[in-house]
């Protein structure tokens, strides 16, 4: 008796064996009880060295492990998205009262093992690794939110975490069985043949399927009306890892959610587009609606994220080449806007006793403008003025949907957009119009944490923290005014999948 | 040189960052100047028989998306650049002459203000031109509401500036969405360009007309302010700082008329035929309204604000006579108005200065110990209220020669306009500079600094008075073949031929 060992083409699984190894070294490390930088610099070159060897797999589309996953540049720009962001996530955790707690090693690793997650989620390719790779995704996920032990609202953050991530992975997996049941195949390929072979007991239980797995899905991009959990989550969770939820999380979820509707379930497209474009609009006035009262950066930013799922969504709801380069091209963006916001969140957090309240950028122009500056930047991107990459953003995925005669949809985002000026501009206008100084001598204000973490009066100088915040807002306006090289990124993507 | 026009602003804004604090107005003011002098070149060289465009720009800017980077001069945007270069010269040496907070930032948001000003003029993509336009909205936000005034039992500068922004928005964002559609639904599946000629060629069905007119019209109209969608001025008017404001209400509300002629009368001929009753409605009401609200009020500022939605008015009423005449006088009637109103808000500001009051009660007897001051305002004034002589008059007899030949009704409700604009530029006149003096008010000669702002102004208003076929001839070819979509010929002028 022989055994076939499936052929397994190393080179391009290189990219989550290099994460693999590297977070194994990475927790590793914290049996040695190395220096203080160990743990953060590993991680870094893990990083590094996977997003080299997928910048290698680029252009060059491969099924992997007998069809379980497959590379394309779909997968790859979503996951040099997903690395970018926990590069940043790495930088804005030095010091962070968080990584100390939980121990540097392991924070560090669980980390890696999120990113290793969301590379697996992007090439997903049936139903098993789907559900494999954002569990894996998600249960580190669920413990770095509670990593700063010390504050209640971190722990409260991680349990409530879990509890909706639980909820959200179970309707999931009710979905998939039965997609399966009614397509005979976990396949996603397979589930599309099955599809359209329609059996007289196919057609309600594929209906079923297809609507569970898009509120499993609505629940890790958040999108209203599965939403409730965001904002508290974010709250809580130490800095560094909501802003590495708020970007990579939902780079990868997105890249799921397109690979699941536009090839596993593309012939029944016309029946879940206006399901898919309705949750588009709900989350785009939720989410808007949602920020607009919010004193808390990091509740606002939440808030923003829903709203910004839903502008994104629009770009799968098309199902068509055009919609999934705008979605990849409005991830990016949206990548480079949140991190530039979540790094002087971290940055004013540790510098003044007001926690992430909004009272803690008042007066930032004057004082420190090497921050305000990039918030000002992203909060602008993200309103979607000219010369960010906001605006272009908006610009594709609008051209997308006019094209896919979902102009109705494209009003949504121009409405949406409205409302959303009057909570990013009102961060600019603390930051710009209002002095500051009285708010800094009046500590524990509604919002700051009463358990705060010691303060560190010279964090709006560090380098760690300015140079990702300068960087990202760079990139926000370059992107704004030399779109073409992320516009061919993005159609890179989009073309490995029509 | 078109592409000189448009960055050196910009260019000597961010070079600005790195001169000293005291002299980053009079480097500020040198970049306008330069400005100045590349548009006086641009005229030079102007061929003013020719109707296309000249100096054209066109690069691909995002192939992607089927955006070009085109810019072009022709009849109806050379002197409203010539104009957006003058009053912006004469508005940062006036800032530059007083004391700024923060000078480095005033003076880049103001030539940031510049170029964008200038790029939404020159743009001949029709989504360069949507950008241009959303773009002039981000430094007048920071100009109003960080350098602006709270005023007391009102609303803060930053609240007022925000209305102003959410109103301006409102219509931009949509017009965004509108211009999208406008490309793709040309297009039909073809080569998707922007470019407002090619799209002329291909006009729309009538019914996508009928909504996209609304969209781009409630852009213009929101922002010249039109009765009815006016409700952010009055406080943005009362926050703004002065040079500022200056340059804002004389060249900024024309960009909302003057898209009319380049955007929608070329590429929705059908629709501006079918509304063209409803716009005169607006019109006139705006014209009505404004001169009542500006005989009655007592701030300085929204006297000048609400006749400027009077005098909007009446550029809204000759561009949609939708006759050559009509146009013509709109074209020449933006030049003047522009003209008329920076100089009133600079004398608003030196009036304000020696009374410390903004309140026409408050005022009076300015004239005795300032003869100079008063000779200029007062052909500022005869100026506003179309005095025969004056080019302002030309404009005005054009538009109603233009109304009379199309709408004679309408035209009968214009004339009264002419006569209620001699109502308040007189009140205006005689409350602050005749009557008694009250206590406090210091009458005092204007020095050598607001002259060098001020008399050039005037001047230009004499030259023009004197000569207003150098701003005739030059816009004629261009402004018939915007309205020769639209079967508006000259009837008066070819019957006087024959």
């Amino acid at each position: 008796m022989s055994f076939n060992a499936p052929h397994i083409d190393y080179a391009a699984l290189s990219p989550v064996l290099a994460l693999t190894v590297g977070l194994c070294v990475v927790l590793l490390s914290a049996v040695f009880k190395p220096t203080r930088r160990m743990a953060p610099g590993l991680t870094i070159v893990t990083l590094a060295a996977t997003a080299g060897l997928l910048i290698w797999r680029w252009d060059n589309p491969q099924g992997l492990v007998t069809g379980a996953l497959r590379i394309d540049d779909l997968a790859i720009s979503i996951s040099l998205i997903a690395i970018l962001t926990a590069a940043f996530a790495v930088f804005l955790s030095i010091r962070e009262p968080a990584a100390e707690q939980a121990g540097s090693g392991e924070y560090h690793a669980l980390l890696l093992g999120s990113v290793l997650g969301m590379v697996l989620l992007a090439q997903a390719q049936n139903l098993v690794t789907f559900f494999v790779a954002i569990e894996t995704l998600s249960i580190p996920l669920y413990i770095l939110c509670a990593a700063n032990m010390r504050r209640e609202k971190s722990l409260e953050s991680g349990l409530k975490y879990l509890i909706v991530g639980s909820l959200g992975s179970a309707t999931l997996l009710y979905g998939m069985a039965f997609l399966y049941g009614g397509s005979g195949s976990t396949d996603f390929a397979g589930i599309a043949a099955g599809i359209s072979q329609k059996g007289v007991l196919g057609d309600p239980l594929v209906l079923i399927g297809i609507g569970m797995t898009a509120v499993g899905l609505a629940f890790k991009t958040s999108i209203a009306p599965f939403h409730q959990w965001t904002p508290d989550v974010y709250e809580g969770a130490p800095t560094p890892i909501t802003g590495f939820m708020a970007v990579a999380t939902k780079a990868a979820a997105f890249a799921v959610f397109v690979r699941f509707f536009d090839v596993a379930l593309a012939p029944q497209a016309s029946e879940w587009q206006p399901a898919l474009a309705v949750l588009a609009a709900i989350s785009i006035v939720a989410g808007n609606v949602g920020a607009l009262g919010q004193d808390s950066l990091k509740r606002l930013l939440g808030y923003s994220g829903i709203a910004q799922a839903g502008y994104i969504l629009g770009g799968l709801v098309v199902a068509s080449e055009a919609g999934i380069n705008a979605l990849v091209f409005y991830l990016a963006g949206y990548a480079f806007m949140n991190l530039a916001a979540f790094a002087v969140v971290v940055a004013r957090e540790r510098e003044t006793p007001c926690g992430d309240h909004i009272d803690a950028v008042r007066g930032l122009g004057a004082e420190r403008p090497q921050l305000a500056w990039p918030l000002t930047i992203s909060m602008l991107g993200l309103a979607g003025l000219p010369a960010t990459v906001g605006f272009i953003g908006k610009l594709y995925l609008i051209e997308a949907l006019v094209e896919g005669d979902y102009t109705w949809l494209a009003v949504f985002i121009a409405v949406g957009t409205m409302i959303s000026l009057a909570y990013y501009l009102r961060v600019v206008a603390a930051m710009w119009m209002r002095p500051g100084g009285e708010a800094v001598a009046t500590p524990a204000i509604a919002g700051a944490s009463p358990e705060a973490d010691p303060i560190d009066s010279e964090a709006g100088k560090r380098l760690y923290l300015v140079a990702p915040a300068m960087l990202a807002a760079a990139a926000t306006v370059l992107f704004g005014v030399i779109p073409q090289p992320l516009v061919e990124f993005a159609q890179h993507a989009g073309a490995s999948l029509f | 040189m078109t592409n000189s026009l448009l960055w050196t602003p910009l260019a000597f804004g961010l070079i600005g960052l790195a001169v000293p604090r005291r002299y980053a107005g009079w480097w500020a003011t040198l970049g306008t100047a330069v400005t100045l002098g590349i548009a006086i070149a641009l005229l030079a060289g102007f061929d003013s028989g020719a109707s296309g465009l000249q100096d054209t720009v066109d690069v691909n800017w995002i192939p992607g998306l089927g955006v070009d980077y085109s810019l072009g001069v022709d009849g109806l945007n050379v002197f409203l650049l010539l104009l957006t270069a003058v009053l912006w010269t004469a508005g940062t040496a006036f800032a530059a002459f007083r004391e700024q907070r923060q000078p480095h930032l005033f003076f880049l948001m103001m030539l940031l203000g510049e170029t964008a000003t200038l790029g939404s003029f020159l743009a001949q993509d029709l989504l360069l031109f949507v950008l241009f336009f959303d773009l002039m909205l981000v430094p007048f936000y920071f100009l109003f509401g960080a350098w602006g005034m709270d005023r007391e039992g009102g609303p803060t500068a930053a609240a007022a500036t925000l209305k102003m922004i959410v109103y301006t928005l409102i219509g931009s964002l949509l017009m965004l969405v509108a211009a999208i559609a406008t490309a793709i639904i040309s297009a039909d599946g073809g080569h998707l360009t922007f470019s407002i000629a090619e799209l002329a060629h291909h006009p729309l069905a009538e019914g996508s007309q009928r909504w996209i007119f609304w969209f781009f019209a409630a852009a213009f109209l929101v922002k010249m302010p039109a009765f009815l969608l006016h409700g952010w001025m009055p406080d943005a008017y009362r926050a703004a700082p002065l040079p500022a404001l200056a340059v804002f209400s004389g060249v900024l509300a024309k960009v909302g008329a003057y898209g009319f002629l380049r955007v929608v009368l070329p590429l929705f001929p059908d629709a501006t035929i079918e509304f063209q009753e409803v716009i005169l409605v607006i019109a006139l009401a705006s014209i009505l309204y404004g001169s009542v609200m500006a005989f009655t009020q007592t701030n300085v500022r929204l006297v000048a604000g609400y006749s400027s939605v009077a005098q909007l008015g009446f550029i809204t009423a000759g561009i949609f006579a939708l006759s050559a005449d009509g146009a013509d006088g709109a074209v020449l009637q933006m030049v003047n108005h522009g003209l008329v109103v920076a100089p009133l808000f600079v004398i608003v500001a030196i009036l304000a200065e020696r009374s410390g009051t903004e309140d026409l009660r408050e005022m009076g007897g300015m004239a005795m110990k300032a003869p100079v001051l008063a000779a200029l305002f007062l052909i500022v004034t005869l100026a506003t209220l179309a005095m025969p002589g004056s080019a302002n008059f030309i404009g005005e007899f054009y538009i109603l020669n233009g109304l009379f030949d199309s709408k004679i009704v309408f035209a009968f409700v214009a004339i009264s306009g002419v006569a209620m604009s001699a109502y308040y530029a007189l009140r205006l006149y005689q409350r602050t500079m005749h009557n008694r003096r009250p206590e406090g008010l210091e009458s005092r000669e204007i020095n050598w600094r607001d002259g060098i702002v001020l008399v050039p102004l005037v001047l230009c208003i004499l030259g023009l008075a004197l000569y207003p076929q150098l701003i005739l001839k030059r816009t004629d070819a261009s402004v018939q073949s915007s309205v020769a979509a639209l079967g508006g010929t000259r009837p008066n002028r070819e019957a006087a031929e024959q």
